[in-house]
């Protein structure tokens, strides 16, 4: 028997919020402590590198086509393209090798 | 806006897995309004589908989004510190991934008002690319579908490179992290912590690294004292 599908979502929404909001609304003054300031800082850049990759490697149905679409990302990231510029020709160069794939 | 595009695309693939369990699309939108997050949300459609407990639920989700823990506390040093609570409860709501990559990404102390209109962009495109997904996602093509997956790891690479380009230590924090990252997915043990966990530690390990070693001065960590 499954449960309510409902109460499932009211759970998963309750301890996501809350996560967000506890440090949000607690630490209200700037930290003075320079290694956790510098902690903080360094914070997105490490969990979005480690949150992209191998990850990026697995996002599509072929690894051939993963590979294009990073290859891609990452030398228009270098470029500083906008992040929709990066994300579009991503997805486009994924579905390119994927399509070559197919045909070969 | 870009955000709203990248959204739709990864939610469209979250409304149309959503469907294959059975989810109505009033209710896979409803996940992703109350929920706006993607990793967590794709791991609790798996508990829906295999009807684990609630309990099992609310663990999963704290572990797959506990970074969002650590991004709160990054992003409450960029609000002003007079910032209202109510203020602070709303822009809690937006806490994601792609909003924290934007907000961190702007110069000065953070907005409220940026924080709402980047959300509202984004939550639009999450819900709307959901519901869309759920009811008509066996329309696209396959490979299609399949190729969007990468859209949002794209963004990833656009907040993060160009940084890394300009900061020896932000690149050294990049390129560790995805090391780490991608030790820990093959390595002995680590591998069978959750993605989630795997996240948390090689962020704790890197960004605790890299402080250590570059500390960073007043006029980089976000808001500077005389604002």
């Amino acid at each position: 028997m499954r449960g309510s599908v409902y109460i499932y979502i009211l759970v998963m929404a309750l301890v996501t919020y809350l996560i967000r909001a506890l440090p949000l609304t607690l630490i209200r003054k700037k930290i003075k402590n320079r290694f956790i300031r510098s902690f903080l800082y360094y914070v997105p850049y490490a969990t979005l590198a480690a949150m992209t990759f191998p990850a990026i490697l697995f996002s599509t149905d072929a690894p051939a086509a993963s590979l294009a679409g990073f290859a891609a990302a990452v030398v228009l990231a270098f470029q500083r393209k906008s992040l929709i510029v990066v994300a579009a020709f991503a997805s486009l160069a994924a579905l390119l090798v994927d399509l070559l794939i197919m045909y070969l | 806006m870009p955000i709203g595009i990248g959204y739709f695309a990864v939610s469209f693939a979250f409304g149309i897995q959503a469907a294959d369990i059975d989810l109505s699309p009033f209710q896979a939108g409803l996940i992703s309004l109350m929920n706006v997050t993607s990793a967590g949300q794709f791991a609790g459609l798996t508990v829906i589908a295999q009807a684990g407990t609630y309990f099992e639920m609310a663990i999963l989700q704290f572990i797959v989004n506990l970074r969002y823990l650590l991004m709160s506390a990054a992003l409450s040093q960029k609000l002003p510190p007079d910032t209202k609570t109510v203020h602070r409860l709303g822009i809690a709501y937006g806490v994601t991934d792609e909003i924290f990559g934007i907000s961190i990404a702007r110069k000065g102390p953070l907005d409220p008002r940026y924080s709402y209109g980047a959300i509202l962009s984004a939550v639009t495109g999450w819900v709307g690319g959901t519901v869309l997904g759920a009811s008509a996602g066996a329309i696209l093509p396959e490979k299609v579908v399949s190729s969007l997956g990468i859209a949002l790891y794209g963004m990833f690479l656009a907040i993060i490179i160009p940084p890394a380009r300009d900061e020896k230590p932000v690149f050294i924090a990049v390129i560790s992290g995805m090391v780490l990252a991608t030790i820990c997915r093959y390595a002995p043990f680590l591998r069978s912590l959750s993605e989630g966990m795997r996240i948390i530690l090689v962020t704790v390990l890197v960004a605790g690294c890299c402080a250590a070693l570059w500390p960073v001065r007043e006029e980089e960590s976000g808001v500077s004292e005389d604002e």
